[in-house]
């Protein structure tokens, strides 16, 4: 499958996205903020960052960049799409999925490897992982902590759309401890830890990550 | 402004900065935005109720944040 990684100026994760997906067993194509053209990819990877600076709130230039006009066009007509970190807010700002994401609760960055549990394994990202399992992967941010009103919250979680959520440690003060979410068609994920920094054995905490990178192969399959 | 029920971890801060300084008495802090935009001519019906649309859709996020519209006299 090709899988578009886009950058925005101020994105950081977006080599390491690139190479995760070649590593998963995929074509990386580069997309650019500029271009409202996805150059004909089956899947779209929002990376990591400080896109537009984080300025204003994080993601909300963002979503109006060029390309995501195209990218929000296509996820509602099924594409497959994941945000990680920085592209997790972009997500929520396009409104692609519900809720938003805060500062920190203790308002300090945090850099660690987190254990996950992967909640939903039903979704194009997450075929690849049995239900239940455990990961281990980096997470990196100012502004995780994931929330949403009461109502959303419990429509969320009654429908099954938590797709991960942190173990051990509540990392950033995310209300139920949710660290990544799906949208109701189970095409577009939102995760705040790194899995793309995750997916070789010579760097990172191991290879727990590679899943999220191997679904799609697997998810177009069924 | 961030809504009630969010949590402001911001306004927690200058909240525990305060008493440092000396200044008591103050039960909490909400930390939230200001825009100031300069329009062409009169801040007309369209011309708020299209301010109206760029507090919505851009300046602010409504899933966690409220706004606020109001006309100030430029200065001349």
């Amino acid at each position: 499958m090709k899988v578009g990684v886009v950058t925005f100026p101020g994105s950081l994760d977006d080599v390491d996205a690139r190479r995760a997906v070649r590593i998963g067993g995929n074509e990386a194509i580069a997309l650019w903020h500029a271009d409202a053209d996805l150059k004909g990819v089956d899947a779209v990877v929002l990376p990591g960052g400080f896109s537009y600076g984080d300025y204003l709130r994080c993601g909300a230039i963002s979503r109006f960049a060029p390309v995501m006009t195209e990218v929000v066009r296509a996820a509602t007509d099924g594409l497959p799409v994941l945000g990680i970190c920085n592209g997790f807010q972009i997500l929520c700002e396009s409104h692609l999925l519900p809720g938003a994401l805060i500062r920190n609760d203790h308002r300090k960055f945090v850099c660690r490897d987190q254990r996950l549990r992967i909640e939903n394994n039903r979704t194009a990202w997450t075929s690849s992982y049995a239900p239940g399992e455990e990961i281990v992967i980096a997470l990196k941010n100012g502004e995780g902590g994931f929330v949403a009103d009461p109502g959303t919250l419990a429509r969320i979680e009654g429908e099954g759309q938590v797709v991960a959520r942190y173990l051990e440690v509540n990392p950033n003060g995310s209300l139920n401890d949710i660290a990544g979410i799906t949208n109701e068609r189970g095409n577009v994920v939102g995760l705040m830890p790194h899995p793309e920094h995750a997916v070789e054995e010579l760097t990172g905490s191991g290879t727990d990550g590679l899943g999220f990178f191997t679904s799609l192969a697997a998810a177009v399959l069924t | 402004m961030p809504k009630p029920e969010i949590l402001d971890p911001q306004g927690k801060a200058v909240l525990g900065a305060l008493p440092r300084l000396g200044f008591t008495g103050v039960t909490d802090v909400r930390q939230g935005k200001r825009f100031e935009l300069e329009v062409e001519g009169d801040a007309t019906p369209d011309v708020l109720a299209a301010v109206e649309k760029m507090a919505e859709t851009l300046l602010s996020n409504p899933v966690i944040e409220n706004y606020t519209v109001s006309v100030e006299q430029a200065d001349r």
